[in-house]
Parts: C-alpha cells; sequence; structure tokens
C-alpha cells in the first residue's frame, strides 16, 4: 500500500499533509517524496498536516532536524491532537497558518493595466543613480540631472524632475509623466523623446503625455479642464 | 580622545582639494590642534608642493604601506606650525598600490595621537577615491559654482551615501560675486538646491591662493587673505563653532563705487 503525501504550495511556503496509518511508515514515506523531489523542496517553508497523529516533541523535533537537513524549514504543524499541538508550541513551531494579507491579484482593479506594481522611492535620486522598473515608478524627492528613469509605466515625481525620465518603456504610449517642476534633461514617453523648453520662472505641477501624436506637457490646472 | 578623520573629496579635478585641505590644516593646526595631512593622489602627489614641504620627502605613504619604513618616518613636520604634518603621496606609483584596508589600518594608527587627520582625494571616482574615503569619519566635498563640477559633486555624494559615509559637507569653492549677482555664475541657493546638503564653507576667488601654492605658504597663514580668512572659518566650524557666513560682496560695495565716481579719472 503506498502512503499518499500530498503538497500543495500556498503564500505560507508549502503544506505536506499526510494520511492516517503508522507513524512511522508516514514519515519514511514524507521523507521519501521530500528527497524524491529536492530541488523542488530546497530552501522550503514547510507546514505539516498531521490531522490526528500524536506526535511528542522529541519526534517533531527529530524530524524538523530532518528537514533542516535537507535545508528545509519546518515552521508548522497543524493538527487536531492535543498532544502534538502541546509538542509544536513547545518547539516554537506554529500551530496554524497565518492569515495572509490580501495579495495584490484578489483585489479588483477598475483599470487593469499590465504591471500595476509601482516602486516608491522616498528620496532624491542623485546623477548616476539609475531606477529601471517595469512597472509605475513614484520618486518623492527630487531626480537631479544625471539621474535617469525608466518604467514600463508611468513615472510621478513629488519634487524636482531634471534628469533623465522614459516613461512607458515597453511601448506603452498611455504612459504620462507628472512632476512638482517638470524640466528634464530628457523626457520620452514609449518612443517618443523630447528635452526640455525653457525654464519658466515659476514652474508649477506638469503631467506630461502623448496627444495625437505629440508629446506635450499640460499645467496641473489645464489638465483638470480636459 | 580620538582623532577625527575628515576627507576632502569632489569627483572633478582641479575644485581645489588641495587648496582646501593644506588651508584647512594649516588652520587647524594654528589654533592649537595636532594635525595629519595624508596626500592620497598616489602618482600625481602635490599636496606636498602646495604645503611647500616637497624638498623634504624621503619617505612616502606607498614605502609605509609596502613596510619599507615606518610610520613615523614618512611624516614630514611643517616648516612653520610644530604640530601639522604632512604624509605625502607617491609620485612614481599609482593608486592600485595601496587598498582602502591600508588606508584604514594607517589611519587607526594616527587616530590616538592626532586630532585631525585631513585625507587628500584625488579627483574621480575609482580606487584612489575609494581609498581616500575608506577611513573617513567625515567627507567634506569640494566644488565650483559651475554645472559640471556641481554635477560631479552631485554623483559623489550619492556614492557616499552609498557607501554608509554620507551625507558629507561642501565646500563651495572659487565663488565670484560680481557673477553670482550679475546672474552669470551659480549662486550658493543655486547649488544647495541640488546638492543638498550641509555648507561648511565658501569660499571667494582670490588671486592670492595661486600666488600661495607658487610659494608653499598656504594663504590661511595670512591674516590679509579672503580664501584664508573663509578657510579659517571652516576650520572653526569642523570644530563644532557656529560662524556665520560672510556676504561676498566685492571690495567696491556702494562706497567703494562711490569713492571711484569722485575720483579723477573714475567712471563719472
Amino acid at each position: 500500500m503506498t502512503i499518499s503525501v500530498s503538497i500543495k504550495g500556498t503564500g505560507e511556503g508549502l503544506i505536506v499533509s499526510v494520511p492516517a496509518g503508522e507513524w512511522g511508515k508516514i514519515r519514511q514515506a514524507v521523507l521519501q517524496t521530500i528527497d524524491d523531489r529536492a530541488e523542488f523542496f530546497r530552501n522550503a517553508r514547510l507546514a505539516l498536516q498531521v490531522d490526528e497523529h500524536e506526535l511528542g516533541a522529541a519526534e517533531l523535533g527529530g524530524l524538523r532536524d530532518e528537514l533542516a537537513r535537507r535545508d528545509i524549514g519546518l515552521w508548522a504543524v497543524l493538527s487536531s491532537s492535543p498532544t502534538t499541538k502541546s509538542a509544536a508550541a513547545d518547539l516554537g513551531l506554529a500551530l496554524q497558518l497565518e492569515p495572509t494579507e490580501a495579495s495584490v491579484e484578489d483585489l479588483p482593479l477598475d483599470t487593469p493595466i499590465d504591471g500595476e506594481e509601482a516602486v516608491l522611492v522616498a528620496r532624491t535620486l542623485r546623477s548616476g543613480n539609475v531606477l529601471r522598473h517595469p512597472g509605475h515608478v513614484v520618486v518623492i524627492g527630487d531626480v537631479n540631472p544625471g539621474a535617469e528613469i525608466t518604467a514600463g509605466g508611468n513615472v510621478i515625481v513629488w519634487g524636482r524632475l531634471r534628469g533623465v525620465v522614459h516613461a512607458g518603456a515597453g511601448g506603452d504610449e498611455e504612459a504620462v509623466v507628472c512632476a512638482l517642476d517638470l524640466a528634464p534633461t530628457q523626457l520620452r514617453i514609449a518612443g517618443h523623446i523630447a528635452v526640455s523648453p525653457e525654464r519658466r520662472k515659476d514652474p508649477g505641477p506638469e503631467i506630461a503625455r502623448i496627444r495625437e501624436g505629440q508629446l506635450i506637457a499640460d499645467t496641473w490646472k489645464d489638465s483638470r479642464q480636459r | 580622545m580620538s582623532g577625527t578623520i575628515v576627507t576632502i573629496t569632489s569627483g572633478k579635478g582641479g575644485v581645489g582639494k588641495t587648496t582646501a585641505t593644506a588651508n584647512i590644516g594649516v588652520a587647524l593646526a594654528s589654533e592649537g590642534a595636532r594635525v595629519v595631512c595624508i596626500d592620497a593622489d598616489i602618482g600625481l602627489r602635490n599636496l606636498d608642493v602646495v604645503m611647500g614641504l616637497e624638498n623634504r620627502i624621503v619617505y612616502d605613504l606607498v614605502d609605509v604601506v609596502e613596510g619599507r619604513c615606518k610610520l613615523r618616518q614618512a611624516m614630514i613636520k611643517d616648516k612653520r606650525l610644530s604640530e601639522l604634518y604632512l604624509i605625502p603621496a607617491a609620485q612614481t606609483r599609482d593608486k592600485t598600490a595601496v587598498s582602502p584596508q591600508d588606508m584604514i589600518r594607517l589611519t587607526d594608527d594616527l587616530r590616538d595621537e592626532y586630532d585631525w587627520i585631513l585625507i587628500d582625494s584625488p579627483a574621480g571616482i575609482e580606487r584612489g577615491f575609494r581609498n581616500a574615503i575608506a577611513p573617513a569619519d567625515i567627507v567634506v566635498i569640494v566644488t565650483n559654482p559651475e554645472v559640471s563640477a556641481v554635477r560631479d559633486a552631485d554623483r559623489i555624494i550619492g556614492l557616499i551615501e552609498a557607501e554608509e559615509k554620507g551625507p558629507g559637507q561642501l565646500i563651495l569653492n572659487r565663488v565670484k560675486p560680481e557673477m553670482v549677482k550679475r546672474g552669470d555664475m551659480l549662486g550658493t541657493e543655486d547649488i544647495l538646491d541640488v546638492l543638498a546638503i550641509n555648507l561648511l564653507g565658501v569660499v571667494p576667488e582670490d588671486d592670492g591662493v595661486v600666488v600661495s601654492s607658487n610659494q608653499g605658504m598656504p594663504a590661511a597663514l595670512d591674516p590679509r587673505s579672503r580664501a584664508g580668512k573663509a578657510f579659517r572659518d571652516v576650520a572653526r566650524r569642523l570644530r563644532g563653532e557656529e560662524v556665520p557666513f560672510e556676504a561676498l560682496e566685492s571690495r567696491d560695495g556702494f562706497f567703494g563705487r562711490i569713492a571711484r565716481l569722485v575720483r579723477p579719472g573714475g567712471d563719472a
């Protein structure tokens, strides 16, 4: 009779579930399963679902060591048996899977665009700093001349944008560049490129986008009227 | 009390690092501190020239690092100030002769006996620069009010922040107040706007500095030198004193111009 050990992948890592039966054989089956897929399990976080098996601290500790030898971290033991639960707690193992925070994919988005992930950098980018990201980029700080931002999505700078910026680097012509002071040495959206016009005396927030095939910048006030 | 290691760097060449190192060293030593200046520009040494000590070089930094002499043997005592020393660079080697670890070891050795260890960094961002900043407690960045110098200074600040030696202190060197007033030269505010670090000093352009360098007599020794005064103020600020920044009006000023108008041969 082969013992079927089931493996499930979750946000918490891997969960290995075992059936009822004689623990010695089951333990062996678990280790065999893991050894059969050594690469898959290496450096994994493992939760062990043992249901009604009654396992003492020595047994759980020994099993944890065996798994550690295979570079696997046993972090939780799920069981309905008080003995097992108590032993697991003594060893510092978790007794349940933590509730996961709603992952980004779960939240419904109004505007499904590729790469909704945004990276936030909360400091000034200095000359020589290069920031590349497939999604959107938000900077709280200045972007000094000599700094570069290349983003697949939009680029938003809460500060002075004076470096080189490329939004929609993957070809997205809907991408925009916003800044409180839009004065980049070079501005690109998708395949379009422009240099900054003469600095106005009174720089205000602006948003640059492609409209009718041209790269234009609207002041914040103007853009609201459209 | 343990000494403080200050590295003076810039990114751009020719902005006044060596001049600053020599003058700050002289200013600190004049106030009674025990100071060692180290020239880390291996292969292109000039701190010795600016301090007027080039004839006294027997051993240099690379000799120390390679074990041909003891550290104290390479230290040249200044001609004028008894508590000011120089460890010159080698002229016949290059930056690879010394490593960041060598610099740390060497300066650690000096900390117990000296109040200030000033390291004159070479220009650039490669090995020489990394050697110079490795042991630094404080990094001083020298720049000129000129776009390429400021761009390089920004790069340097980014690099030292990445090395966790930041944020650095700024010396704005070779400022010409008349040009700033005309809008032909970047002013202090424009530069701080980009670099956003603490201002340690503003040094006016001063022809006397050329003479000082040629004579090996740092301007900080000359009570009449305006650049010298600015460097002495830098030394005081390094020691924690609050020194207000001088308004760098030109010598003419309001009354000067009036005087020129009424004098025979004046503008009127």
